[in-house]
């Protein structure tokens, strides 16, 4: 056993954002175990102040590269919220579609590019590329198609163009989405078949450890819910998403520059385990059947089993986008225009999942639609005390091991949460009694 | 020898080196030229010996000025990436409040354990190359810069609007759609995205050189924006430029 470690991982690589590991053992006894983030904090909230309701999902995008789409929805939902707005069935479906693939794009990227190398043995998904090129081949296309998806329905992948408030300001065509579909049932769908079993031969590798604690996320009695719902969780049932302050309460610890939010329990997690364990009975069949292959089923309480959770919805999320881009070819595509918002005071919040959990964008309005006050909750934020608890109950178990596997493993966890640093960080407001 | 390229990143939505990342048709076509030797985002191997550092992010407190020096001297081309590098970026708009009142706003009396200063660009604290523009960058502009990096020849931007870019790709003008947009003063070189999207430019890129803003400002307002609005648009990503903040 070693009874002397020193573990302080200074930025651990393959996440977004600056996020540090320290673990100090001595004569065996755990003196230090924390999960730092040292992330530059940029004010978004500050800063959104005085911002035309017409210009502040383009600005709160800028929040984060990869959900950029995530935070442009849950910005306009709630700007709409503020002013009593309801969106037209068609714009309700494409922002379904193009959650579905900013979903599938996230997932992707994190389970091939970010944690497989470790299970594979190597430091970054360029050292794999030449001993698996057919996998990495296979990722590629995976996430060339969900780019291409984001492309089309919002004109960009990263910080969208054309998902604004009060509809779409273009709309793609019915023989691009009838192309779209083609592509996702006789691409994506095989390629996430193999994906599936590329999965569930790693999952042996998979650390064996679990740690109880409660779940959070958006609940709907008809379908798996992303773009909308109520608070659901675990420990507490559901409540409507207004009452969100109550259940993630906020609170500021010395060593990070993210803030950390708890419920019922020490901690929560958000994010594709904690969305499976609500919602697992509403997924979609292939993603079900995935599920059931893969060895997962609710309440799972292994955080490494989030990357599994990621595969499992990467198939829910190509069944939804050609569920939803039916619907539209059914409908056919009408030439709507970006309805203009009735100004009132007020105040909205819009609450989306996004593929590292349930993002809350929480804004008040003067009459003339100008931003005077700005909240938002950010999934990893939600997470950094569960990383941490994670931590304290995994290093007993694993201290026995080299310093070297110690420290892999606990890397593993952190990338496990697939955390978002650079969005946790940017985006917390303290409230102080 | 392949050239040796690092990517950093400070203040920012990591958004650039995602577009990067975003590049799978000719990602193995990439990587067979350069060798990626630091790229925190998607790699655990680290080397401080580069030939290209691409830099990503705002400037925003004191620990970064060290990091930044120091990858000045390590690099033979320092090359900044996307507004918040090239311009600070939305993180920019935080200079138009009192800092002290943001802090506290964001932080609560929590706000001591939070380093920040006025936000600045790369350039603002270590001398650079050459810069790729926009939020986020157009991963097709990077290609090229490679390309023109690899073979020796010094990248060039363009000095005319988007406006000549959004004419070529056959738009009808914002304005004549009832819009507001930017174009008219900002730097080209990203084909009218925005525009071509059917949402007007918000001046991603920066401005081109000697800028007519006041005529741009008239234009805003004309098409119905309050004059505070219409400065607020030149806020969002060209507040670093010296005719938006006097």
């Amino acid at each position: 056993m070693s009874t002397n470690m020193n573990i302080n991982v200074h930025y651990v690589t393959r996440v977004e954002g600056h996020g540090n590991i320290v673990v100090n053992i001595k004569d065996g006894k755990i003196e230090d175990c924390k999960w730092e983030v040292i992330e530059a904090p940029r004010f978004f909230e500050g800063f959104i102040r005085g911002v035309h309701y017409k210009d502040v999902s383009e600005i709160v995008s800028r929040i984060c590269g990869i959900c950029s789409i995530g935070h442009t929805t849950a910005s306009i939902r709630a700007t709409e919220d503020a002013f009593g707005y309801k969106p037209t069935e068609q714009t309700l479906t494409l922002r379904k579609l193009l959650l579905d693939g900013e979903t599938l794009q996230s997932h992707i990227l994190h389970t091939y590019f970010l944690a497989a190398p470790d299970f594979l043995g190597a430091k970054s998904v360029f050292a794999i590329i030449p001993t698996h090129l057919e996998v990495a081949k296979m990722a590629l296309r995976l996430k060339r198609i969900a780019n291409d998806l984001c492309d089309l329905i919002g004109g960009r992948t990263i910080h969208p163009i054309r998902e604004v408030v009060g509809g779409f300001t273009k709309l793609p065509t019915e023989k691009e989405l009838r192309e779209l579909k083609k592509v996702l049932e006789t691409e994506a769908l095989p390629l996430l078949d193999k994906t599936v079993d590329v999965f569930a031969s790693l999952a042996p590798k998979i650390p064996n450890f679990t740690r109880e604690t409660e779940y959070l996320g958006l609940v709907r009695d008809d379908e798996y819910a992303f773009y909308d719902g109520d608070l659901g969780s675990t420990d507490a049932g559901r409540t409507d998403v207004h009452n969100y302050k109550s259940w993630t309460n906020e609170y500021v610890v010395p060593h990070s520059s993210a803030k950390w939010t708890k419920n019922k329990r020490e901690s929560l997690m958000v994010g594709a385990l904690a969305r499976f364990n609500l919602n697992a009975k509403l997924l979609h069949p292939k993603a079900k059947a995935a599920a059931e292959k893969l060895g997962l089923k609710p309440i799972n309480y292994n955080p490494f089993m989030n990357n599994i959770a990621q595969v499992i919805e990467s198939v829910h999320a190509v069944e939804d986008a050609i569920i939803q881009i039916d619907k539209l070819l059914t409908k056919g595509i009408k030439d709507e225009k970006v309805d203009p918002m009735p100004l009132k005071e007020g105040r909205g919040v819009g609450a989306v999942e996004v593929p590292r959990g349930i993002l809350i964008h929480d804004y008040t309005y003067d009459r003339t639609g100008h931003i005077v006050e700005a909240n938002c909750i950010i999934p990893t934020n939600q997470n950094c005390a569960n990383i941490e608890y994670d931590m304290k109950k995994f290093v007993p178990e694993i201290m026995d091991k080299p310093q070297e596997e110690v420290q892999l493993l606990l890397e593993m966890l952190v990338r496990a949460y697939d955390p978002c640093i650079s969005c946790s960080v940017h985006l917390v407001k303290v409230n102080f009694k | 020898m392949k050239p040796r390229v690092a990517f950093f990143d400070f203040a920012s939505c990591e958004g650039c080196q995602l577009a990067v990342v975003n590049l799978e048709n000719e990602l193995l076509d990439l990587v067979s030229h350069i060798d990626i030797v630091n790229f925190r985002e998607a790699m655990t191997e680290a080397s401080d010996d580069y030939d290209i550092a691409f830099i990503e992010g705002s400037v925003t407190r004191e620990y970064d000025i060290p990091r930044l020096k120091k990858i000045r001297e390590n690099a033979k081309l320092v090359v900044p990436i996307g507004a918040c590098a090239c311009t600070g970026g939305v993180n920019f708009r935080k200079n138009f409040y009192d800092l002290n009142e943001i802090r506290h706003y964001v932080y609560g009396d929590s706000a001591k354990y939070f380093d920040t200063f006025a936000t600045r660009p790369v350039k603002a604290v270590i001398p650079v190359d050459f810069e790729i523009p926009g939020c986020p960058i157009n991963a097709k502009e990077f290609l090229s810069v490679v390309k023109s990096l690899l073979i020796g020849k010094k990248p060039e931007l363009p000095n005319y609007s988007v406006c000549v870019e959004c004419k070529l790709a056959g738009n009808v003008c914002m304005y004549d759609k009832g819009e507001t947009c930017l174009g008219p003063v900002t730097r080209a070189g990203c084909g009218a995205w925005c525009p071509s999207n059917g949402s007007g430019c918000e001046g991603c890129r920066g401005l081109v050189d000697e800028p007519n803003k006041n005529s741009a400002k008239d234009i805003l307002v004309k098409a119905g924006l309050s004059v505070e609005d219409a400065m607020q648009k030149f806020k969002i990503f060209a507040g670093y430029f010296e005719e938006v903040k006097k």
